[in-house]
């Protein structure tokens, strides 16, 4: 299956923002965030392009799973450390710890407990980013326009979970609405995200 | 495709065939490093006859040893699958007529880079030089580690851009033509792993040929990782802003995990992905190295 025009547009827009969100987006704030964030975008600048130079072969790597977690993986942390102070280290350890056990268990741990250990750290993740802006925004603790970086994690964690149950071959959607699915679901969350942060 | 005989092409058909000898995309990508080495130097880039003359000077001496080089390595391209039709080798234009082209298109560039500045024109002849004579002549069909020589006249444009911007050869130029330099490898190794048949054919030496595929791939390994330290630290000797550095860094860790992949994980899939993840790594990093300055 080939990219449409239309896909290979999405993909290069969507490789744009993230560039722009490492290069001029997260420049004023602390070192971890702004590592997390690097990282976050970084991963899925890369991914795009990948994504626009092999096509969708690409997705048939076992990386893709690992790819998928570590998104919503660093740029929850980054989130909870610049917003929930408190709990800095132990959402640190946590994300450490997760994005090992989604590595190890993609080789060593196939099926039962390598799902699980991908619901687990994908959902946490996903959960934080979707709920922490939304409950930042409505408590008036940042500008309301931070509300969208929570739209984008809710794509992320439904991109996420479309892409690692295909890979498991456990797919919730045909295979092609997937694929088909995929960069407009890239782009939406991305600019979300940008949006978001820049607002916020 | 029909190939007309060379007396009865029209000017347009004409000027198409001698396009595609130019390789534009190739000539293109060592054009935007030219002219990211001269931005880089934040001299005025306001100064549009100064950028107009550095691009058109560059693209004619690019094109034309381009030109000669097809010319030189015609008999080369008839015998490889991926060549055989460009228009010197399918007969579509004469030898002679092709070395014409290709000795006015450098004689020209060269002539308006050293009117623009002598410095600038011996730097631009010297890649000219590097490229045809010592590269293609001279090396390419003895020797694999004739890529050195390739790599070092890949990196003369960004260096001439920058000679013509600061009025002199600094070490940020130095290091922005190594980087070039280093990067070349990248680009060509994945690309004669690729097409390994045809250069076999053809009777050229190649590093994958010379040294076996595995050995390739850690030499592309370490190419992509010196690539990226000296351009990284050309981007911060210009001044690169924080952000532009990170992007840079991004952009970097992508080649090296691809390269990395390669070494263990071979497979026709990343060798490609890393051809074509390498040019546009170059390109990008041009980019960011002209939007700093500018």
């Amino acid at each position: 299956m080939k990219f449409s025009i239309l896909n290979r547009v999405l993909l290069l827009a969507s490789s744009l923002l993230a560039a722009y969100q490492i290069a001029v987006g997260i420049d004023d704030l602390e070192a971890v965030p702004q590592v997390c964030y690097t990282i976050g975008f970084g991963v899925l600048l890369v991914s795009c392009l990948l994504l626009l130079i092999l096509g969708y072969e690409v997705l048939d790597s076992q990386v893709v799973v690992v790819v998928a977690t570590s998104i919503p993986l660093s740029i929850s942390l980054g989130m909870v450390w610049e917003y929930l102070p408190a709990i800095r280290v132990p959402y640190l350890v946590f994300a450490l710890a997760g994005f090992v056990a989604v590595l190890i268990t993609r080789d060593f741990a196939a099926g039962r407990p390598a799902t699980l250990v991908l619901v687990v750290v994908h959902g946490i993740a996903g959960l934080v980013i979707f709920i922490l802006p939304v409950y930042l925004s409505l408590s008036g603790r940042v500008n309301p326009g931070f509300i969208l970086v929570g739209i984008g994690g809710g794509l992320i964690g439904l991109g996420g979970l479309l892409l690692s149950f295909l890979k498991m071959g456990k797919p919730v959607l045909p295979h092609e609405t997937i694929l088909n699915l995929l960069p407009g679901l890239l782009l939406a969350m991305t600019a979300a995200f940008v949006a978001g942060f820049n607002l916020g | 495709m029909t190939l007309l005989p060379t007396t009865l092409q029209t000017p347009r058909s004409k000027l198409r065939l001698y396009w595609s000898m130019t390789k534009s995309l190739q000539t293109g990508l060592l054009l935007s490093t030219g002219l990211a080495g001269y931005i880089s130097a934040r001299c005025p880039v306001v100064h549009w006859t100064t950028l107009a003359g550095l691009t058109a000077s560059l693209f004619l001496a690019i094109a034309g040893s381009t030109i000669l080089n097809m010319w030189y390595d015609r008999d080369i391209d008839m015998k490889m699958t991926r060549t055989c039709s460009r228009p010197l080798a399918s007969g579509q234009v004469t030898p002679s007529e092709a070395l014409r082209l290709g000795l006015a298109l450098a004689i020209l560039g060269v002539g308006l880079a050293a009117t623009m500045s002598p410095l600038y024109g011996l730097v631009v002849f010297a890649g000219l030089f590097f490229d045809v004579v010592v590269y293609t002549m001279w090396l390419k069909r003895r020797t694999c580690w004739s890529i050195i020589w390739g790599g070092v006249a890949g990196g003369m444009p960004i260096l001439a851009g920058r000679a013509l911007g600061v009025g002199s050869i600094d070490i940020t130029g130095f290091l922005l033509s190594l980087s070039v330099l280093f990067w070349i490898p990248t680009h060509i190794m994945t690309f004669s792993m690729r097409n390994y048949d045809d250069y076999q054919a053809a009777g050229i030496p190649t590093f994958p040929s010379t040294y076996g595929f595995t050995l390739t791939r850690v030499a592309l390994a370490i190419s992509s990782l010196l690539a990226a330290i000296t351009i990284g630290v050309a981007g911060m000797l210009i001044g690169m802003e924080w952000g532009y550095l990170r992007l840079l860094v991004v952009m970097s860790a992508g080649l090296l995990m691809l390269a990395v992949a390669s070494v263990f994980r071979p497979s026709e899939r990343v060798n490609f992905g890393l051809f074509k993840y390498a040019s546009l790594y170059m390109l990008t990093s041009m980019l960011m190295l002209a939007m700093e300055a500018l």
